[in-house]
C-alpha cells in the first residue's frame, strides 16, 4: 500500500512541478532579461499556468492529412513516458523511492535512450521537411551525447562500486562527488542539456531556422506533451545531477531529506533557465564536433584517471 | 515470474512476426523495438538484469535509432510499401517456414525430454565483468580493435575536405586562381564522386 502512495505522490509532485515551471521559466527569463514577464493573471501572474493549460486543452487537436497518423499520435506519448519511467529509480529521501533497482544508473540511461524515439518519430511522421531536418538533427545529437552521458557517470559508479542510486547517495556521506569528480559533473551536465535539447542545445527545434523543428505540425495537447516532456526532462537531469554529484537528500539536520533534495534540484532547474537566458545557440556541426572531438576524449581521460587513482589508493 | 516470462515471450514472437509482415519500413522497425523490449523483459524475468538493460540501451536505444535514421533519409514512399507487398507473396514463405518448422521441432523435442536449461540464479554484474575481463579478456580486446578499425574507416570515408574557408570565398576572390587549381588537384576521386552525387 505504501508503494502505491509513493507512486501517486511522485507522479503528483512531478506533474505539478512540470506545470509550475511554465511560470517559473517565464518569470525568471524576464527577470534576467530585464523585462516583467507574465504578471496580469492572479498574484505575480501565477494563474498563467492555468490559462496556458486550458488553452492547450481547448485548442483544436489537428492531425495533418499527410501525416502517418498512428506514429504521429504515439510520438508525444513516448517522451513523457520514458522520462517518467526514469524517475522510478531516483531516491528522493531515505525510503522514498519507487523501485530501488540494483541497476539504477543503467535503467536511467536506458530510459533516456528511448526518449530519442519521440523526436525521431514525431519529426518523421509529420511528413514535413523542416520537421524531418529537426528529427535528424535530434537523433544524431541525442545518440552522440548519450555516449558521454553514460561514460561521465562511470567515474561515480567506479568510486561507489554500485549502480544502485541509494548506494551512490550513501557513499557521499563524507564528501560529495562534485568535489572528487568535477570533470564528470561538468560533462554530465553538458550531456544532460543536449539530451533534453534545451537551449543552448535546442538544435532539433531551433525556431529561427526550422520553425520549431520536429514538433512544428503538432498542436493542442499533443504539443503540450512535448512541452511537459521537456520540463520533466529538465527536472530529471537536475534530480540526477543532485543524486549523483551533490549528495542527494544529504544536508544539515534542520531540514528533512526530501526538502534538501527539492532545494538542490530547484537550484539546478534555475541554472537550466539561466543558461537559456544567457547563451547563444551553437551551429549544428559545432555541437557535434565539440561532442566527439573534445567531450569524448575528456570523458575517457576522466575514467582513466579515476581508475588509476582508485588502484593507487587500494594498493 | 514464469507468467511474466510467457507474456513477454508471446509479445516478442508477435512483434517479430509483425516486423516481417509489415509493409512500411518504419512500422516494421517500431515492431522490432517492441520485440527487443520484450526480449529484455525475458532476460529480466530469467534473472539477468544487466543483460536486459544493455539490450535496451544498445539495441532499442542506439542501433534501431540508427536504422530509423537511415530509413528516414531514404525517403521511402508509397511505392516502397507496394513493392514490399509484391515481395511478400505466399510462395515466398515456403522456404523460411520449413526452416522454422525444423527449429520448432528441435525445440519441442528438447522441451519434452526435459533437458531445457533450468532457471539460473540471478547473474549480477560482478560475475559478468569478472568473466569478461579474466577468461575472455583477449576476445574483449580483439572486439575493441575491430570496433576501432570500423570507426576509423567510417571517419575516413565520411571526411569532407574543406575547400573553401567560407561560402563567400568560393569563387576564389581571396585565394586567386592558381591556389584554386591546386586545391582541385588534391581532391581524391572518391570525394569527386561524392560531390557529383550531392549535385545530382
Amino acid at each position: 500500500m505504501q508503494h502505491v502512495w509513493i507512486v501517486l505522490g511522485v507522479l503528483f509532485v512531478l506533474l505539478n512541478v512540470a506545470a509550475g515551471l511554465i511560470w517559473v521559466e517565464r518569470r525568471m527569463l524576464a527577470m534576467w532579461q530585464d523585462r516583467l514577464g507574465p504578471n496580469r493573471a492572479g498574484p505575480l501572474g501565477l494563474l498563467i499556468v492555468l490559462a496556458d493549460t486550458l488553452k492547450l486543452f481547448f485548442k483544436e487537436d489537428w492531425i495533418p492529412s499527410f501525416a502517418d497518423k498512428k506514429i504521429f499520435v504515439i510520438a508525444p506519448a513516448i517522451v513523457v513516458a520514458s522520462v517518467l519511467m526514469s524517475f522510478v529509480v531516483i531516491p528522493f529521501a531515505p525510503g522514498i523511492v519507487v523501485a530501488d533497482l540494483n541497476i539504477g544508473v543503467l535503467f536511467f540511461l536506458a530510459m533516456s535512450s528511448l526518449g530519442v524515439y519521440s523526436i525521431v518519430l514525431g519529426g518523421w511522421a509529420s511528413n514535413n521537411k523542416y520537421s524531418l531536418l529537426g528529427a535528424m538533427r535530434g537523433a544524431s545529437q541525442m545518440i552522440a551525447y548519450e555516449v558521454f552521458m553514460g561514460l561521465s557517470l562511470m567515474g561515480v559508479v567506479m568510486m561507489t562500486g554500485s549502480f544502485r542510486l541509494t548506494d551512490i547517495v550513501e557513499a557521499q556521506r563524507s564528501v560529495w562527488f562534485c568535489f572528487t569528480q568535477p570533470l564528470g559533473l561538468i560533462l554530465f551536465f553538458i550531456a544532460g542539456i543536449a539530451e533534453t535539447h534545451r537551449l543552448p542545445f535546442d538544435i532539433p527545434e531551433s525556431e529561427s531556422e526550422l520553425i520549431a523543428g520536429f514538433h512544428s505540425e503538432y498542436s493542442g495537447m499533443k504539443f503540450g506533451m512535448f512541452f511537459i516532456g521537456e520540463y520533466l526532462g529538465v527536472t530529471l537531469i537536475s534530480a540526477m545531477t543532485v543524486t549523483m554529484f551533490f549528495g542527494g537528500w544529504m544536508g544539515p539536520e534542520f531540514l528533512p531529506g526530501w526538502a534538501w533534495f527539492f532545494i538542490k534540484t530547484f537550484a539546478f532547474i534555475l541554472f537550466f533557465i539561466l543558461l537559456r537566458a544567457s547563451l547563444p545557440r551553437p551551429r549544428y556541426d559545432q555541437l557535434m564536433e565539440s561532442g566527439w572531438k573534445v567531450l569524448l576524449p575528456l570523458v575517457l581521460v576522466n575514467i582513466l584517471v579515476t581508475g588509476a587513482v582508485l588502484l593507487y589508493l587500494k594498493g | 515470474m514464469s507468467l511474466l516470462f510467457y507474456i513477454s515471450s508471446v509479445v516478442a514472437i508477435v512483434a517479430t512476426l509483425l516486423v516481417i509482415t509489415c509493409h512500411r519500413p518504419i512500422h516494421a522497425l517500431l515492431y522490432l523495438v517492441v520485440s527487443f523490449l520484450a526480449v529484455s523483459m525475458i532476460f529480466l524475468s530469467l534473472g539477468a538484469p544487466f543483460v536486459a538493460v544493455l539490450e535496451v540501451i544498445l539495441y532499442a536505444g542506439a542501433i534501431i535509432v540508427l536504422l530509423i535514421f537511415v530509413v528516414m533519409m531514404l525517403n521511402l514512399g508509397q511505392e516502397a510499401a507496394l513493392q514490399e507487398k509484391q515481395w511478400l507473396q505466399p510462395k515466398v514463405w515456403v522456404g523460411p517456414s520449413i526452416l522454422v518448422a525444423v527449429l520448432l521441432l528441435e525445440m519441442s523435442i528438447l522441451l519434452l525430454r526435459g533437458e531445457s536449461a533450468a532457471i539460473q540464479p540471478a547473474v549480477d554484474m560482478k560475475r559478468i565483468s569478472l568473466v569478461l575481463f579474466k577468461e575472455y579478456v583477449i576476445a574483449v580486446e580483439l572486439v575493441g580493435f575491430l570496433l576501432m578499425a570500423g570507426i576509423v574507416g567510417a571517419a575516413h570515408i565520411g571526411k569532407h575536405k574543406k575547400k573553401h574557408p567560407h561560402r563567400f570565398l568560393q569563387n576564389g576572390k581571396e585565394n586567386g586562381h592558381a591556389d584554386n587549381n591546386e586545391n582541385n588537384k588534391e581532391v581524391k576521386p572518391g570525394e569527386l564522386l561524392k560531390e557529383e552525387m550531392i549535385h545530382n
